[in-house]
């Protein structure tokens, strides 16, 4: 390649093949680089390894919700501790979370309008979990709900199924 | 003229050999001796050694930068003294919090002071912020400063907002909910980044614990650091803006 019909080639540059002659000074600084690039890169993991716990010591986000006689047809239970609803249609049970899906408040059901109000931003809830007005994004979802070998309602905060899905006792 | 006795006194300390060997030059009277004690000085020497007299009239400034600066001070200072009292567990952080109000000597009055000079504080930087957009400050040669100053902005922010979980008490805990959901928006490392401030999934001791660290070490330090970098700019650009039309009229 000659230097005449390279117009982008800077003037003063040095002939390619100086450049190209890597002194030993240049190839040792450029190996102590990369390996504290390395080195950096792996602290940077290992730190963030560091900071995302193992073990968690979180409430269960399984939970017996009670007896399914304890709840009456066509109503809707709050269960406090663990944030959750559960509805008992004709159909049978489910349960519905009640951590509002727009920015993680508590719902509270309002038996006399039939629906589930968020306090913070106005969003409101079928019991079916559909969202009728506000910011929320999504419609509350639906956990999945078992029963025990000794008849009691089981919820599972870490399942969420679809909304069709009614369990029948 | 007569010298005082303070004034006595203390030429009698500048020839002492403690004197001499803590600041290694005799009283700042020439402008060469005025630059030393800037220099010399590891506190004074991010300062400017010579401003211009525009630039210290009020209505140039307002002082909003010193007067942040300032309220930062008082928050550390009181906010070091409330560590004294104050642990980053369930459940006694609430109680602390209550006890500082209600038991502890004086403590009402630090914990309001700390709660409302960082409100003020919040209230100062935007307004300095403004102050220095309008008067076009961030103009050459200042680019770089005004970017550090967004960089304290946002520390000042997040400050605030770490801050706000310490007390624990219902307004903490529901600020800290919906904050947290927000930042779960984050496309693809929204969840991973609420983890990770959270310390698990929900707010409980590994929040607070969090919010502490990020509040009393993380966060102070990188204010000191990008303070620093701040004021030495003021310096190295060649100290405040001063309007031109101002500079003419005197």
């Amino acid at each position: 390649m000659s230097s005449s019909d390279t117009p982008s080639e800077k003037p003063g540059q040095q002939n390619p093949e100086a450049e190209a002659e890597v002194t030993r000074r240049d190839f040792l600084n450029e190996i102590a680089a990369a390996a504290l690039g390395v080195a950096g890169l792996g602290a940077t993991v290992v730190t963030i390894k560091y900071l995302s716990p193992n073990v968690l010591f979180e409430p269960p986000t399984q939970f017996r919700a009670g007896s399914p006689d304890d709840f009456p047809v066509n109503s809707v239970t709050f269960i406090r501790d663990q944030e959750v609803y559960v509805v008992r249609t004709l159909a049978g049970f489910y349960a519905v979370s009640a951590v509002c899906t727009h920015l993680g408040c508590i719902t509270q059901w309002k038996p006399e309008d039939d629906q589930i109000e968020c306090p913070c931003h106005g969003s409101k809830f079928t019991r079916e979990g559909t969202k009728i007005a506000g910011p929320a994004p999504r419609p509350l979802p639906h956990f999945a709900l078992r029963l025990t070998a000794d008849g009691q309602l089981l919820v599972d905060k870490l399942e969420t199924v679809k909304e069709t899905q009614v369990l029948k006792v | 003229m007569a010298t005082t006795w303070t004034q006595q006194t203390l030429n009698h300390l500048r020839r002492t050999r403690a004197w001499k060997s803590i600041f290694r030059r005799g009283p700042a009277r020439t402008n060469r001796t005025r630059s030393l004690a800037i220099f010399g000085n590891i506190f004074l020497h991010v300062l400017p050694v010579k401003v211009r007299e525009k630039s210290l009239r009020l209505r140039a400034t307002y002082y909003l930068g010193s007067f942040s600066f300032f309220l930062f001070v008082v928050l550390t200072v009181t906010g070091v003294l409330l560590m004294f009292y104050y642990h980053p567990a369930v459940p006694e952080a609430y109680r602390d919090m209550k006890d500082l109000r209600f038991v502890v000597a004086n403590g009402v009055f630090l914990r309001n002071l700390h709660r409302l000079a960082a409100q003020v504080m919040v209230a100062a930087v935007f307004w300095h912020m403004f102050h220095v957009f309008f008067r076009g400050g961030y103009k050459p040669p200042h680019e770089f400063n005004w970017v550090v100053g967004v960089g304290l902005l946002l520390v000042t922010l997040f400050l605030s907002y770490t801050g706000y979980l310490l007390p624990w008490d219902q307004l903490a805990f529901w600020a800290i909910t919906v904050g947290t959901n927000i930042i779960s928006y984050v496309p693809i490392l929204g969840h991973p980044i609420r983890f990770l401030l959270l310390g698990g999934n929900i707010i409980g001791e590994n929040a607070l614990l969090r919010f502490y660290v990020l509040h009393c070490v993380i966060l102070p330090l990188a204010a000191v650091i990008l303070i620093a970098v701040h004021f030495w700019r003021i310096q190295k650009d060649g100290g405040l803006t001063v309007r031109e039309d101002h500079e003419r009229k005197g």
